[in-house]
């Protein structure tokens, strides 16, 4: 997997700044727009850990995802809590199930991965939908966690939450993109590419590579439970529907249609995905049909992505 | 519960285990032949049960919907594979994810155009709308049994033609090596439009014979997929006799444990397939194909 050079983070500050700004001239409904799509690119950007970090091909990470933003429901529903415990809780809960997961997934490969992680994600979907661990099966609203620390809390006027909530998501998002780019220079992240380039080799030069696999699942379970936590902030609402696969799936087209080669492929996956669904909601209402024909245009004519185009 | 209670759920365990086997051979013979995941197996289940819902709904019963969903999803899977799959078999897995997703999404909305949103029932046919007492004071749907006897022909079939034909040894081969196939004269490409043909028209057909027991309703393909690949998972990827006793497992399982277990039962199948996971990670018939 590539990281961008000096111009590419230039174009990458470039677009962050732009969105940063959205709230001096957009309207509340497209600054809630791009606060979603921003919550997308955060979820893609955690499988592209994943997929392009240890080409690990998941599509249980949704699971992860949803189970994070239950957290927060869990811990706002007894009393206010302020973000940090959230958002502490809500990496936790995504890593520790997709510890589980990963613990039985992992002794798989390729196509059998790809089953069976569908499948336990599935399982964690019925979980939620079926019992009372989720408050029900139609989902329930959740008072936002406080913006606060050590006791401090920080009061936003309503009329300022959207642009508050963009710009929180932007900057969790320019973290997560930093923090995976140092681990890729670390000798973790060098040895997670070497496992996806050849595992037999890397495990002939002595090295664990079902841990460091688990440990990559792991983390990018946490990192989606970030994303999920930044969903439950944005939206104000939970349903166990954040646990289905086809948000794996669709997190998997980000990827792609980004350039599954570059860790920043993701993120102009979804927002260019999002963008896409806008677009198409203007012109009909059967939104599906143009985004199945797009991504059948993509990968029947971009095998390599659109972010290839440049090559 | 009584033994003739018993005995009706483990009837009803079968004739669910059969019917995932008509959905996950094709899901695992595709697999195996020509190497790529097609997760819109479940929206080709999805259709043969919203062609039989149509064809009732036009005043005809099972017995033309049955030649339609055969018929027709041979001729749909024919298609798939020479205008859209066969450019995937040496994609990568992610690739053929996407692919198969944008085919989830266009038939689910192609779906949702032609027949709407709504939940219908579909009538069982009338010869058939009749109790078989098979106990003392236990009757049993003959529908349920005739589904079961005629997946069972079915599976019966499949085995005869893969194991003693012609066609079957050519399926076989072209499962280990394609070019061996057609240096010996034989179109690979002709048996792999043949599998994937089969392969729908199972899916279809057991669109089909599951319209009038379970209702048709949008996405229902999605549920009948993932149980599927816990189907495939437990019996070993790639292996037809395997994907049998594992679908009739995994049916049984399934049906038992929401008798026995009120609470939390939909998760056994997967406890199932983590433990089969813990003990044989290939699936318990993976030795089976070499």
């Amino acid at each position: 997997m590539l990281i961008a050079g000096r111009a590419g983070h230039l174009a990458l500050a470039a677009l962050a700044l732009a969105l940063a700004c959205m709230p001096l001239f957009a309207s509340p409904y497209y600054i809630g727009f791009a606060s979603s799509a921003l919550v997308a690119a955060l979820f893609a950007l955690s499988l592209q850990l994943l997929v392009g970090g240890g080409g690990m091909v998941s599509l249980g990470h949704a699971a992860f995802f949803g189970v994070g933003a239950y957290a927060v429901w869990w811990l706002t529903s007894a009393s206010p809590t302020a973000i940090v415990a959230t958002l502490a809780a809500a990496a936790f809960a995504g890593g520790i199930a997709a510890l589980g997961v990963g613990a039985l997934a992992l002794r798989t490969k390729g196509f059998f991965f790809l089953m069976t992680t569908l499948a336990f994600g599935q399982m964690l979907f019925f979980v939620f939908h079926d019992t009372k661990l989720g408050g029900g099966a139609d989902g329930v609203f959740i008072t936002r966690p406080d913006f606060g620390m050590f006791g401090l809390v920080w009061d936003i006027p309503r009329r300022q939450r959207p642009a508050v909530l963009l710009w929180l998501n932007l900057g969790m998002l320019v973290a997560m993109y930093a923090g995976i780019a140092v681990l890729f220079r670390t000798l973790f992240g060098r040895a997670l590419l070497g496992i996806r380039a050849n595992e037999h080799r890397m495990r002939a030069l002595g090295m664990p590579t079902h841990w460091y696999k688990l440990a990559a699942f792991t983390l990018a379970g946490a990192l989606a439970g970030i994303a999920g936590h930044q969903w439950a902030m944005t939206e104000a609402f939970v349903s166990p529907e954040l646990l289905g696969w086809h948000r794996s799936a669709l997190a998997l087209l980000a990827i792609v249609l980004g350039g599954a080669g570059w860790l920043h492929g993701p993120i102009i996956g979804a927002l260019a995905f999002a963008a896409l669904g806008e677009a198409a909601g203007l012109v009909t209402e059967r939104q599906h049909l143009v985004e199945g024909a797009v991504i059948l245009l993509v990968v029947l004519a971009f095998p390599r992505g659109l972010g290839a185009l440049r090559r | 519960m009584t033994a003739a209670a018993l005995l009706v759920q483990i009837l009803n365990g079968l004739q669910y285990g059969l019917l995932l086997f008509l959905i996950s051979s094709g899901l695992t013979l595709i697999f195996g032949v020509l190497g790529v995941i097609n997760l819109a197996h479940g929206s080709l289940f999805m259709v043969g049960a919203y062609v039989t819902f149509m064809v009732a709904n036009a005043g005809f019963g099972l017995w033309l919907a049955i030649p339609l969903a055969l018929i027709g999803g041979t001729a749909l899977g024919v298609l798939l594979e020479r205008f859209l799959f066969r450019r995937f078999y040496h994609r990568a897995h992610l690739d053929q994810v996407l692919l198969t997703f944008a085919l989830i999404l266009l038939f689910e909305e192609g779906r949702s155009a032609i027949a709407g949103n709504d939940f219908h029932s579909v009538a069982i046919p009338a010869f058939l709308d009749v109790p078989v007492p098979i106990a003392a004071g236990f009757a049993y749907s003959a529908y349920r049994l005739a589904v079961l006897a005629a997946c069972l022909v079915v599976a019966m079939l499949m085995f005869a033609t893969i194991e003693r034909t012609r066609a079957g040894a050519a399926i076989r081969a072209a499962a280990e090596k394609p070019e061996m196939v057609d240096l010996l004269g034989m179109d690979a490409r002709r048996v792999h439009m043949l599998v994937f043909g089969a392969g729908t028209a199972l899916a279809m057909l057991g669109g089909a014979l599951a319209a009038p027991l379970y209702s048709v309703y949008p996405n229902m393909g999605d549920g009948f997929l993932i149980v599927s690949f816990v189907v495939v998972v437990v019996g070993g990827l790639g292996s037809v006799a395997g994907a049998f006793w594992a679908a009739l497992l995994v049916g049984l399982v399934d049906t038992l444990s929401k008798v026995f277990m009120p609470v939390g039962a939909g998760a056994a199948i997967y406890v199932l397939m983590a433990a089969v996971l813990l003990w044989r990670p290939a699936g318990l018939f993976a030795a089976a194909r070499a």
